[in-house]
């Protein structure tokens, strides 16, 4: 499965007073980033955003429950590379303060019910294995069972190598999930934000009844790395970006984060469940 | 006998030589070698069980990848009494990396889908190395329709270094054409049955592999990413594939023990490719028998049990429960 490569812009320093957009290179004010939503003031670059940051986002004050986060991996092929797999899950849940790389539970969205599950990239690269995959299920069989919304954030490199096949068949078991929303009115959302690839991609991502991207957000089968190794040649600028998608007709649109709610509400109050109320989950 | 021997096979390749340079000679000259060649068969024989008694996930991976070994036209050639393929996706072209059709197991009706590689450099570029396009499981997905509208059972066969990863294939939607045909799979109220004959490597092997039951062969692997990509990203050295092959646990054992795949195929001695039409007679067999069984459930368990195999996958804990 091709992950996504280490060429990425993965990191910013968050941490200072300032930071560099990664974009445009521009020193830009921390708080005045924050404010806005984690988008460069100076060149409309959307920088990368944890499971939290998107809860505050998108769902209303003080209605997110999270669910499942007690699950956890536990090493299946017991892997070991130049470091054992259990080290790095440790590590990466330290540094991420996730159990794994999505969260998932249910809050209102404008005072309508969701169910979502988010990724968060900051744990080993918003990869899949077993953890994601059974915590992405649960959250289409809850909506499937309820008719309820469904909206599923993703960031994500592909599966994770350490779960070797255990974390490949993570893409039938949400697909076969999904092959039983299909027979009800359940709406489903995937807003597919940078970087969108490997597993993830070529499972739920690509099958919601709507598709929205953020703008300039990498979204693929195959890492760029990968394809340029394999063809031999340097990608086209802008090749795999979420306009690029929206060119040939692979997502329904690229929406800016400023307006992301407002365009999901408007979605949900056209398509979706209006009726079910937080109390009664 | 083999003509493209794999390293650890020259040995055995050698020998096989010397038998037919015996035989043609014992022939030409009318010179009775019986002795000398009986002896060297035995010789041949032992070494075969010996190398292939205890085989590196490493050099099974290098076996599952045999430039000889057999491939999915071969498999349906041997096992369908009939075959009419199908072509194209009715969208953008044919992808010859995937062979579809309805054939003819005995007497019953059988949809195959299969990736198929190459033989020989010109035919190895025109199926692509076995690595599909989008418009190649788009053409699966149609065969996967025909097999839904008729009422016939799917056989696939998986045999690919991957979907490939090109210019073209992201722009007509890869991964949507791999998660539409997972989620067709997913629904589709026919027996369907996977065998691994070969390279079963990542989304583009899962891509037709979700099925009801799964076969695999002795020496084929399944795995999420081949053992060269995985080094490369983990180990930061293409090298360490062999310690990468251990490492993702991709052989037939590892894949039965886990419950991926469900029953191994013995191949023959020193493997498929050694005896061709051995390896399809048992393929042939099994497909049979998985059909009968499978045949005789309902189509609403059957999806249901489709279900629960792939629900079931995953291993992690909750704590505190």
């Amino acid at each position: 499965m091709p992950l996504f490569g280490s060429d990425s812009k993965t990191k910013s320093s968050l941490d200072g007073l300032w930071l560099k957009c990664n974009n445009c290179g521009e020193i830009v004010y921390k708080k005045e980033v924050d404010k806005n939503l984690k988008v460069c003031p100076k060149c409309n670059y959307h920088f990368r955003m944890s499971a939290k940051e998107w809860i505050d986002i998108l769902i209303d004050q003080n209605t997110f429950h999270e669910l499942w986060d007690n699950i956890e991996s536990i090493d299946p092929l017991d892997f070991k590379d130049r470091s054992r797999y259990r080290d790095k899950l440790k590590e990466a849940q330290k540094q991420a303060g996730v159990n794994d790389a999505v969260v998932t539970g249910y809050g209102t969205l404008n005072d309508m019910f969701i169910n979502i599950g988010i990724f968060d990239f900051n744990f080993m690269g918003g990869s899949m294995g077993s953890v994601v995959g059974e915590k992405i299920t649960r959250l289409i069989e809850k909506a499937a069972q309820e008719e309820s919304n469904l909206l599923i954030v993703t960031s994500s490199g592909g599966a994770r190598m350490q779960e070797g096949i255990f974390s490949l068949v993570q893409m039938a078991k949400t697909n076969a999930a999904l092959s039983r929303l299909k027979k009800n009115k359940t709406l489903y959302l995937a807003l597919l934000t940078d970087p969108t690839t490997g597993g993830v991609a070529a499972s739920f991502a690509s099958v919601a009844d709507i598709i929205i991207a953020e703008p300039k957000a990498l979204i693929g089968f195959a890492g760029p790395r990968v394809i340029s190794d394999t063809i031999g040649q340097k990608l086209p600028e802008g090749f795999q970006r979420a306009e690029f998608l929206l060119e040939h007709g692979m997502i329904d649109m690229v929406i800016e984060r400023k307006v992301i709610k407002k365009t999901i509400t408007q979605i949900i109050r056209l398509l979706g469940n209006t009726e079910k109320k937080l109390t009664a989950s | 006998m083999i003509h493209q021997p794999l390293d650890f096979e020259k040995p055995i390749y050698e020998l096989e030589k010397k038998i037919e340079e015996f035989r043609q000679l014992s022939a030409s000259e009318g010179i009775d070698l019986s002795d000398e060649i009986a002896r060297l068969e035995k010789k041949v024989k032992k070494l075969r069980e010996e190398t292939f008694s205890n085989l590196s996930a490493w050099k099974i991976v290098q076996l599952s990848r045999h430039p000889e070994r057999p491939y999915t036209y071969d498999y349906i050639y041997l096992i369908s009494n009939e075959f009419v393929e199908i072509h194209g996706d009715r969208r953008f072209k044919d992808d010859t990396a995937i062979v579809s059709g309805i054939g003819l197991l005995n007497d019953q009706r059988v949809v195959f889908i299969g990736e198929q590689k190459g033989r020989g450099s010109k035919d190895r570029v025109l199926r692509n190395f076995g690595m599909p396009h989008p418009e190649g499981y788009r053409k699966a997905m149609r065969a996967m329709d025909i097999a839904q509208k008729f009422g016939i059972p799917i056989v696939t066969f998986i045999d690919t270094p991957g979907a490939y990863p090109g210019i073209g294939a992201e722009e007509r939607g890869q991964a949507e054409a791999i998660s539409e045909s997972i989620l067709k799979l997913a629904g589709i109220t026919v027996p369907t049955i996977g065998c691994i004959i070969g390279e079963g490597s990542s989304g583009g092997a899962l891509a037709i592999g979700l099925v009801d039951k799964m076969f695999i062969l002795e020496y084929a692997v399944y795995s999420v990413i081949s053992p060269e990509g995985c080094a490369a990203i983990l180990w930061k050295d293409q090298s360490k594939a062999p310690q990468a092959a251990d490492a993702l646990k991709m052989t037939a054992d590892d894949l039965k023990r886990m419950g991926i795949a469900d029953e191994i195929l013995k191949e023959p001695a020193g493997g498929a490719h050694n005896d061709p039409k051995s390896m399809a007679q048992t393929i042939k067999e099994a497909l049979i028998s998985a059909l009968a069984e499978l045949k005789s459930i309902p189509a609403d368990e059957l999806v249901k049990n489709r279900y629960s195999r792939y629900r079931s996958m995953g291993q992690f804990r909750e704590i505190g429960k």
